[in-house]
């Protein structure tokens, strides 16, 4: 009951602020669109030579806008909010300063400049216009580039958030020891059981998951609630953390070297020699067990990242389209508005399920490693 | 190709922020709470194992009681049996006794009868003996008081005796 009501409020604020992040036409479009249809270009027309740079609304470049990382947090319009610069090279020593120093790529600062949000030593160290900079390749290669950056800032407000609320819920259980859970506490312990039940215990066994416990459950509720943060579509939130590589592979090489510390001498006879199979098999065999060992947390990455870069580009995409076809007439593109809207809150829908199913998934194959890690020797025939 | 490219700066803070999440969740949040619902987990079977024990030693003891309501039914139904018996005894003893007792008596009654009626009986016969012989005595006296009828007597009587 209370998650789809989360769900409805985080479906209508999608659309209120994509509304918001869409800075192209959406003012002509939809303060005029019910008064002239076709005559709507022209009038477009005189607005769009006034803005150059908005003059053609470009799906692409919105939706890998909000896809990637980026130095400054875009909010509504053209306000966006500078994030931290920090930035590391031997010859130069540490840098920390504000990203709206760049002037949004068109200066240089402290020998740095922004270009195609990747930060770029330069010769020149006092500040000069970017496009008179020359860029400095060999100190860029070198660069140690630690900013704050939008998904940064957006795993930071996420890790607050699991803070205050899991914190706050222990603290709930520890003062009401012995009484039925209530608030925030009954939202979130069936999921803590869940995660123990439904996936340690089964899939790690009994006797062993609870060492991996604490892990499991941080991994689950970071992706879940990043994935959920992912969908709110307004600063500091709707930032796309998870379906960034670097998360994945962060999580995924965690769950590597989990699997690979904790695994014990049966793990490794049945990947170096399985047993029950002859030598002849065993020589193509090993090699591909071997590869899987690392394939397995590689696929993880790929599948959480995939997915949920996947789910912000299909939502894009589709109130995309409704910019697409204004451009091409305001009537045509009010009339796909109401397709879009419709695909739009039911991409929003399986996007909440996938949030979810994305780090049960993770969450579950994590465990099974671990699982087939620490699994005892006791039974051939399964071979 | 740059979004499958990981930046360096978001790793490195992942990493670190990660593990620190961990460590403070493992801290400060994991531990109470499986520890909490361990504890409940625990105490609520705890709770439903006396229930269930509880719930046992009730059955027993309407068992118990069952068993006491019976004997103690049975008991009154043996004493009630044994006291009808006993009354039933009580009376036909009573009943015996009497009878043998007014047999004893009638008995006795009717020997003393008898023994009366037979004293009555032999006083009766001598009293009409003694009062036959005063009468015949009388009757004598009178019939031979003179010479008269004394001669009368002997005629009639000799008359009576027919010399043949």
């Amino acid at each position: 009951m209370r998650i789809s009501n989360i769900g409805l409020i985080i479906q209508i604020l999608f659309f209120a602020s994509l509304s918001l992040n869409a800075q192209v036409p959406i003012e002509e479009n939809s303060g005029a669109a019910s008064h002239h249809d076709s005559l709507q270009l022209e009038s477009a027309t005189p607005l769009h030579s006034e803005h150059p740079s908005v003059e053609k609304f470009n799906a692409g470049k919105l939706i890998i806008e909000h896809i990637s990382d980026s130095h400054d947090w875009h909010i509504a319009g053209h306000f966006a909010v500078p994030l931290p610069i920090i930035i590391y090279s031997k010859e130069r020593g540490l840098d920390i300063f504000i990203s709206s120093k760049f002037e949004h790529g068109h200066k240089t600062y402290k020998g740095y400049m922004l270009e195609n949000n990747h930060i770029k030593a330069v010769n020149e160290l006092e500040t000069i216009d970017a496009h008179e900079a020359t860029v400095n390749s060999i100190l860029t290669e070198n660069l140690w580039d630690i900013s704050i950056t939008k998904n940064v800032t957006a795993m930071f407000v996420s890790i607050f958030i699991m803070l205050w609320v899991f914190i706050s819920v222990a603290k709930a259980y520890v003062k009401n020891t012995g009484k039925a859970p209530k608030g925030l506490q009954s939202l979130i312990e069936p999921l803590i059981i869940f995660v123990r039940d439904d996936i340690a215990k089964s899939a790690i066994g009994e006797k062993k998951f609870k060492k991996y416990l604490p892990f499991l459950l941080t991994v689950f509720f970071f992706i879940w609630i990043n994935n959920l943060l992912g969908l709110i579509p307004f600063a500091p939130f709707g930032a796309n953390v998870t379906g960034n590589v670097a998360i994945g592979l962060t999580l995924a090489v965690i769950v590597f070297v989990i699997t690979i510390v904790s695994a014990n001498k049966n793990y490794w006879r049945h990947i170096i020699a399985m047993p029950g199979v002859p030598i002849g098999v065993l020589v193509l065999l090993t090699p591909i067990e071997i590869f899987g060992m690392f394939l397995k947390p590689f696929v993880l990455m790929i599948r959480l990242f995939a997915n949920m870069l996947a789910g912000h580009i299909i939502a894009l995409s589709f109130f995309s389209l409704i910019f697409i076809f204004a451009e091409m007439n305001v009537g045509l593109g009010f009339g796909v508005s109401i397709l879009s809207i419709a695909f739009t809150v039911f991409m929003g829908m399986l996007e909440l399920l996938v949030a979810f199913l994305q780090a049960y998934v993770f969450t579950l194959l994590a465990a099974m490693y671990f699982g087939s890690a620490v699994e005892e020797h006791h039974h051939e025939e399964v071979h | 190709m740059e979004l499958v490219k990981p930046a360096f700066g978001l790793l490195f803070w992942m990493c670190i922020s990660f593990g620190i999440i961990l460590f403070i969740l493992k801290k400060f949040a994991w531990t109470p709470i499986l520890n909490m619902l361990n504890e409940r987990e625990v105490s609520i079977q705890k709770a439903l194992d006396s229930a269930e024990n509880a719930r046992i030693a009730i059955r027993e003891l309407q068992d118990n009681n069952e068993r006491i309501l019976q004997e103690a039914r049975a008991e009154r139904d043996l004493l009630l049996k044994d006291a009808r018996e006993i009354r039933e005894k009580m009376i036909s003893d009573a009943k015996n006794i009497a009878n043998k007792e007014g047999e004893r008596l009638l008995k006795s009654a009717r020997e003393n009868i008898q023994n009366e009626k037979s004293a009555a009986i032999t006083e009766l016969k001598n009293q009409v003996a003694t009062l036959s012989i005063e009468i015949a005595e009388k009757i004598l006296k009178s019939e031979l008081s003179s010479d008269e009828k004394q001669k009368t007597l002997v005629n009639t009587l000799l008359q009576d005796v027919n010399l043949n």
